[in-house]
């Protein structure tokens, strides 16, 4: 799994690649919330477009993220889900409360 | 009429996370020889890991040591194209199994698990069996129809 990560006028933007599970969602928790409080942006946006896999450890990943944005009044935006991670987030409902963005 | 078992698999690892992706992927290829859609393959894989990481976090998780935490996996591909996965732990047990199964339910206190890996496994197999004793181990039973194509 890789994160990559930029700063815009929009706020920031991450991206993940690979296969979200238990054993390398930590790795991705710290890096992304070393990327909030650090830039504390309006609006993060999380580009899931290159997950290979996800299980509902991606989930608690999402959940988790979107509580930290709540903390400092940011909003969490997930961008060009790919399959893997839409189908999970529709299971347990999030694709219906947490914004959306396609085609970006 | 008994359903025969077309062929057979077993596997025992211990209880790393670094054989989360190991495990699923280990029973995706066996499930490959029928040639299966890739969503029944994606399916499996979902399932599987949803599975080995809960004997991982949950069943095992008061014992430091993980070369005393074995978990077995047995497959098994049915006449009818079924492929049966059963996932066994000698973890802790879990006291309450309905409760466990309910969506969003999770002993978790730092709000990283989500609660959901029993709905995920119940949403993307055609069966599952859950059998556990408290201090002796869990066992969930998958059920998937491989759609071959």
């Amino acid at each position: 799994m890789e994160i990559r990560s930029e700063v815009s006028d929009f706020g920031a933007t991450a991206y993940i690649r690979g296969e979200i599970d238990h054993h390398n969602a930590k790795e991705a928790r710290e890096a992304l919330d070393s990327i909030i409080a650090r830039m504390r942006p309006q609006s993060f946006r999380l580009d899931l477009s290159g997950v290979s896999f996800c299980d509902s450890s991606g989930l608690g990943l999402v959940m988790g993220r979107m509580r930290k944005c709540n903390e400092i009044g940011s909003t969490l935006i997930l961008q060009n889900p790919s399959e893997a991670a839409l189908r999970m987030l529709s299971i347990a409902g999030m694709d219906k409360i947490i914004k959306i963005e396609r085609g970006v | 009429m008994r359903d025969k078992t077309v062929n057979m698999m077993k596997l025992e690892f211990f209880a790393k996370s670094a054989n989360e992706a190991f495990a699923r992927s280990a029973v995706a290829s066996f499930a490959a020889q029928c040639d299966p859609s890739v969503s029944a393959v994606a399916d499996i894989k979902t399932a599987v890991s949803e599975a080995v990481t809960n004997s991982i976090v949950h069943g095992y998780s008061d014992i430091s040591d993980k070369s005393e935490c074995p978990i077995y996996i047995v497959c098994k591909l049915l006449e009818s194209k079924r492929l049966i996965i059963k996932i066994k732990d000698r973890g802790r047990g879990i006291e309450d199994i309905d409760k466990a199964m309910q969506p969003l339910f999770t002993t978790d206190t730092d709000g990283e698990r989500s609660g959901m890996g029993f709905t995920v496994m119940q949403s993307f197999c055609d069966g599952i069996k859950v059998c556990s004793k408290v201090g002796k181990g869990t066992t969930v039973t998958l059920e998937k129809r491989l759609d071959c194509r």
